[in-house]
């Protein structure tokens, strides 16, 4: 009669009723490990089954933090879709953006939202951001079997640190190493260029709307040199998605406020192609 | 050896209702109202730290009296069901009606299994719609029996004195502080003096838990918790608005995730 089995007809499974976790990619794991994202395995190299994302870039302000991607996915040479989004708000003070195979991406960034939400609610208090951060890593290294076979998923995470109050940047590797940036980082196949722009541009006392300019800076500068990043799209209107995160919470800076950034930095460059110059020395 | 005694069907189930009812009828009791702009929950609870009010998902909240490590077993489950349909489906499709069911039935094995004692819990769940039409709150027994409430409702141990109180006093399109204050008089009527008259007692803010499911919250996530200063204020008879939360933001130019959503409210203020 102290049968603890799924046989009590009707009633939620004993999953459910688990006590000691908060997590939900635990409790996923326990009752439905076939909805996890990295519970499959593949033959072989499987790169060229989905498309992928490509440059992220995020940098710090006193008071904040700046997150802006790029809106190309491409398929080998083909551009997959020309306005992908990959950076999402995790929570109310954080947001993550997704370089590499963009569905395995996807569903991390999905599953990493709803892992944020639900410790909260069970616990009745957010995770520190550290605390975040590391969740993130566990669900990369999940996904380690996927990416030896070419789906590799990289997430860039920044937030703002509500317990030292100011915005900080986390980066990633395939295996879930986890890798505290200062100031600025970028990731993805245009981010050799986009950290070559943030260096010159980067100053540690620019305003919210400054640091987006700066990111989108030097998304233009992976675009130019990068086939896979796509830049500003004039024509149709299609401008990088840019979240900004202070201590009022994280915030996606509206179509107006990115095309007025947009056109002041594509304006610049018709008069210098390669964009500001930095003073010698 | 000797043989057991013949206990009646009836009669064993009589006795696990009663059993029930007791524990459910020692602790303090939980009040829902409808007001204009969505539900309001209220609990006596003097414990800024256990809650008896929760979110549940971005429309749904639950309120629960009885006994603590089982309605707090019963909410872990219902966070993690919703969780799991949003995951698996979508956000829109985790409904009131489907956690009440899955309550409902889990209670009722829970009551009729001859091998557990029931559980001494009472569940509201209420989803708030998108007008004042589509709001839901059901009432869950230990037995496992539901009940559709509409306009308000009270549950715990003496809940005659509230009922009467909410049925002479409640109206349609409250406003929240109005609504707040209906509760907390309600749940102010439930004991009985001598004579068996019903008798007012006074129930201050700080012994009050309060949280609303606020329709007009930019935000998916509707729940959010009422401070102690909303609730003294609301007691205090002021009909002034009350403030609005900090930091709300444009709801156009947010994530998936709305900036100041409960979780931060949700830490009780110090």
């Amino acid at each position: 009669m102290t049968s603890t089995t799924d046989d009590r007809a009707g009633r939620l499974p004993g999953s459910f009723h688990a006590t000691g976790s908060s997590s939900f990619t635990e409790f996923l794991g326990s009752y439905a490990p076939g909805l996890l994202p990295g519970s499959r395995s593949l033959e072989g190299d499987a790169s060229a089954l989905a498309p992928h994302g490509t440059t992220i870039v995020a940098a710090t302000f006193p008071g904040g933090v700046v997150m802006g991607g790029d809106r190309r996915a491409t398929m080998g040479n083909i551009i997959a879709q020309r306005d992908i989004e990959k950076v999402f708000a995790a929570d109310d003070y954080s947001c993550v953006g997704i370089a590499g195979a963009a569905g395995i991406a996807v569903e991390m960034v999905r599953l990493f939202q709803v892992e944020l939400e639900h410790y909260e609610k069970i616990e009745g208090t957010p995770l520190s951001l550290d605390g975040k951060a590391n969740r993130l890593a566990t669900l990369i290294r999940a996904n380690l079997a996927l990416a030896m076979q070419g789906l590799v998923a990289v997430p860039l995470f920044a937030g703002f640190d509500v317990a030292s109050e100011h915005g900080r940047i986390f980066s990633y590797d395939a295996t879930g190493g986890r890798y505290e940036e200062q100031a600025f980082h970028a990731v993805g196949s245009g981010s050799l260029f986009a950290r070559g722009a943030l260096k010159k541009l980067y100053h540690d006392d620019l305003d919210e709307r400054q640091t987006a300019t700066v990111a989108v800076q030097a998304l233009y500068d992976a675009a130019d040199d990068d086939s896979a990043t796509g830049g500003p799209d004039l024509m149709r209107r299609i401008f990088p998605v840019l979240m900004s995160v202070t201590d009022d919470g994280v915030r996606r800076l509206s179509q107006d406020e990115v095309a007025d950034i947009a056109d002041e930095v594509v304006d610049a460059r018709r008069v210098r192609p390669d964009g500001p110059a930095a003073p010698l020395v | 050896m000797t043989a057991p005694f013949y206990v009646s069907p009836e009669q064993l189930m009589k006795d696990r209702a009663d059993f029930a009812r007791k524990g459910i009828a020692r602790g303090r009791s939980v009040a829902v109202v409808q007001y204009a702009d969505g539900i309001v929950l209220v609990a006596e609870n003097p414990s800024q730290a256990l809650h008896k009010i929760s979110e549940i998902y971005d429309r749904i909240a639950f309120a629960a009296v009885g006994r603590y490590n089982e309605f707090e077993n019963l909410r872990i489950a219902g966070v993690r069901l919703a969780d799991l349909r949003g995951y698996s489906y979508d956000r829109r499709d985790v409904t009131g009606r489907g956690l009440a069911n899955a309550y409902a039935q889990t209670l009722g094995g829970i009551f009729s299994s001859g091998g557990e004692k029931p559980y001494e819990v009472e569940i509201f769940v209420a989803e708030v719609g998108e007008s004042a039409d589509g709001d839901q709150v059901y009432r869950l027994t230990y037995d496992g029996s539901v009940a559709d409430m509409s306009g308000y409702g009270v549950m715990g141990g003496a809940t005659e004195g509230a009922t009467a109180h909410l049925r002479e006093h409640w109206a349609q399109g409250l406003g929240l502080a109005e609504a707040v204050k209906l509760a907390v008089d309600a749940l102010s009527s439930d004991s009985v003096g001598e004579g068996g008259a019903a008798q007012q007692r006074t129930i201050t803010a700080e012994q009050v838990e309060a949280a609303v499911l606020d329709r007009t919250r930019p935000q998916p996530r509707k729940f959010r918790r009422l401070p102690d200063a909303v609730v003294t204020r609301a007691l205090a008879g002021s009909d002034e608005a009350l403030p609005t939360e900090h930091g709300d933001a444009d709801p156009a130019a947010t994530g998936s995730a709305g900036p100041d959503n409960s979780g931060a409210a949700a830490a009780p203020p110090s």
